[in-house]
């Protein structure tokens, strides 16, 4: 009799505390590109990092039961909201991990909002995720074109860049890339002296390298992402543009990119992103373990669906359900969170995650002491400079 | 100084000259493509997929076995041609009988399955491949800065695409090719192996393909990918050639590359629809294309 009664007591004080586990179950959906242009950046590692996150939180321990399923977006927005629908409808996902692509994000985004799931966006840029289309369930985690903005086209501005001449992808993202970046040279005292834009995806860049290059630029900035990027970088080393006093900016550009343009043709390029696997011991204890599983090094956008998971389990965790996903997003945005991989990181009202962002320069081959061993960090952007001040109106803490 | 609608005239040489570089890959992949679709009648799908593999068999031969840029010039066409032949006898054989569609069918799948298989393997960022030391640099021309790689390019498909267009119109062997082509039954009746001419043929298209990836590996990013985006634009390429034209390949191919090179300049959006625009004005013109024999 006593022993139920402090049995009792000792549930009542769990559940006052909302640490009663014991019958949570929660089912993440990482839904992301799995075999076109960002399977290497997204793709299956996401769904490891997920994997990691649902271990390293010790789920099974808190007696939460959590199970992580994955599909290929194709990036469609068509394809990605029909799986999102699907899985918020009749499979009884709770939350969608990573969603690459801007056009499929944003229809996810939405999709999520009816069914009151959450959205933790790692892979996809477009800052409408918190602005224009904000949604009381979205958690856009990892970076957006306005932190890339500001992160490499300040500082290469404020390094004496100040002519531009952009290169720009011939879709949503480019467009949005160009403006916020032409905005942020602007803003730096430089000018932009021209632009062209490129149909999507392209595989020849020299005519407009040449193009480029006869406008007299300082700097050529490449709003494209991708293979697009790749091919622009290896034919401007090729075409002499780098050598000749030119420098590039890759405004959007992963770590897998980096890897498969090698440091001989990516050196000395400036880039801005979220996390960077030699950091710190705690980055490269995660890295070893995300490698030994997928035989390559993580991007930001792998790094940022682990973390998103971890904080979203502990939001979970405290609620004591994972059924209403505005309130765990509204718990998300309460917490103060320390995370391994991002350090400091603050869930905005608007669903903006605030971290620190980082500055790199691509290594020489001479500086390079592995294949992977590719950044040295120039500096570090705070996450109230790297991100755009939130909208009135997708204050949600108000709503 | 004249200028042409605000562009000087070195800009426009500059651009000419990208383009012809650009149409160089064209007529080596449409090339092979017409060699294939006139000799066997195979609308070849697989071709992009093929010309990628080659890219990736260079990169293979470099970093798994130390061999360089030059003998995998040779090289890989000939691995590339080599699978090509074994999928001539062990699948494509088989639909000889058939209509054009089977055909089409059979090497879009396989198109899909190799381009899998690569992904799979070497994920989708694609791999380094160095330009060789002996064209690295590049020379000043006054209108453009010319990358020594990019000339070769130029001269060796222009040698590669004459070269075959020599052995097919004008030697013996090219005259029994086309005999059977016109009439295989025949042609076996004179003596000649005609099933190992059109395996040879097939494995020779292939090989073509391959040379084309082996030549853009340095330049391009060497992905699972690179053959798909390319291989629409030569099927266009071909058809506003004329199916089977061998010559009409070959130039079209290198005019296509002019004219969308000026495209660039004047109009880059539109960059990468105008060769189907032309190929829509010529379907609606003259259908057998611009050197198409038959209607």
């Amino acid at each position: 009799m006593l022993n139920k009664l402090a049995l009792g007591t000792a549930l009542g004080a769990l559940a006052a505390s909302g640490a009663l586990a014991q019958d949570i179950t929660v089912k993440l959906g990482v839904l992301n590109d799995r075999s076109g242009i960002y399977a290497d950046l997204s793709g299956e590692g996401s769904a490891v990092a997920t994997r990691m996150a649902v271990e390293d939180f010790g789920a099974a321990d808190k007696g939460m039961s959590v199970e992580v399923i994955s599909a290929d977006h194709q990036n469609k927005p068509d394809v990605g909201s029909n799986i999102a629908r699907q899985w918020y409808d009749v499979d009884g996902v709770n939350a969608i991990v990573d969603v690459p692509t801007s056009s499929v994000a944003l229809a996810v985004a939405d999709i999520t909002a009816e069914a009151n799931g959450v959205l933790l966006d790692s892979g996809a840029g477009s800052t409408s995720l918190t602005r224009e289309q904000c949604q009381p369930t979205t958690v856009h985690w990892t970076y957006d074109t306005a932190a890339l903005a500001n992160g490499t086209g300040g500082a290469v501005t404020n390094a004496g860049g100040k002519k531009w001449f952009f290169l720009t992808a011939d879709y949503a993202f480019g467009h949005s890339l160009e403006e916020n970046t032409m905005a942020v040279v602007k803003a730096n005292g430089g000018e932009v002296v021209g632009n062209v834009r490129h149909p999507f995806p392209s595989q020849d860049f020299s005519s407009f390298l040449l193009q480029a290059q006869g406008s007299g630029a300082d700097v050529i900035g490449l709003a494209n992402a991708g293979g697009d990027t790749v091919n622009a970088i290896k034919q401007a080393s090729e075409f002499g543009i780098t050598q000749a006093g030119q420098s590039l900016a890759a405004l959007l550009m992963f770590v897998t990119d980096v890897h498969s343009l090698g440091a001989e043709t990516a050196q000395g390029l400036n880039l801005t992103e979220a996390f960077y696997w030699d950091q710190n011991d705690a980055t490269r204890e995660w890295s070893a373990r995300f490698e030994e599983q997928m035989g390559a090094k993580p991007t930001m956008v792998h790094a940022g669906a682990y973390s998103a998971t971890m904080a979203y389990l502990a939001a979970v965790e405290a609620l004591g359900s994972a059924e209403d996903g505005r309130a765990i997003v509204a718990k998300m945005r309460e917490m103060e969170i320390d995370d391994p991989l991002f350090g400091k990181v603050k869930v905005r009202a608007d669903g903006r995650a605030i971290h620190d962002m980082y500055l790199f320069e691509v290594k020489t081959p001479a500086e390079s002491e592995g294949e992977w061993d590719l950044y040295k960090q120039i500096s570090s952007i705070s996450g109230e400079d790297a991100f755009l001040p939130m909208l009135d109106e997708c204050d949600f803490s108000k709503m | 100084m004249f200028e042409l609608l605000g562009i000087p005239p070195q800009v426009l040489l500059g651009q000419l000259l990208l383009g012809l570089i650009n149409g160089s890959f064209y007529a080596v992949l449409s090339l092979g493509l017409a060699v294939i679709f006139g000799l066997l009648n195979i609308i070849n799908f697989a071709h992009g997929a093929l010309y990628m593999a080659a890219a990736f068999v260079a990169w293979m031969l470099l970093e798994y076995l130390g061999i360089g840029y030059w003998p995998a010039l040779i090289l890989a066409p000939l691995i590339v041609g080599a699978f090509g032949v074994l999928l001539e006898r062990t699948m494509l054989s088989r639909l000889y009988h058939l209509d054009h569609l089977y055909g089409l069918l059979l090497t879009f799948g396989l198109a899909l399955i190799i381009q899998g298989l690569f992904r799979n393997y070497y994920g989708i960022s694609g791999l380094p491949y160095q330009i060789p030391e002996a064209l690295s640099g590049g020379r000043n021309l006054g209108f453009m800065f010319l990358p020594n790689y990019r000339a070769w390019v130029v001269v060796a498909s222009v040698l590669v695409c004459f070269g075959t267009w020599f052995m097919i119109e004008k030697t013996r062997l090219g005259a029994y090719l086309r005999a059977a082509t016109e009439n295989p039954v025949l042609v076996g009746a004179f003596g000649i192996n005609v099933p190992l001419m059109i395996m040879l043929t097939y494995g020779f298209g292939v090989a073509l393909a391959g040379f084309a990836g082996v030549l853009a590996a340095p330049i391009y990013s060497v992905n699972p990918n690179m053959g798909a985006d390319l291989i629409i634009v030569v099927f266009a390429v071909v058809v506003i050639g004329g199916m089977g034209s061998i010559m009409g390949a070959i130039l079209t191919g290198y005019m296509l590359g002019l004219v969308e090179g000026l495209t660039r300049v004047f109009y880059p959006e539109g960059s990468a629809v105008v060769i189907f625009v032309i190929m829509a004005i010529v379907l609606l013109i003259k259908p057998e294309g611009l050197f198409g024999r038959t209607a």
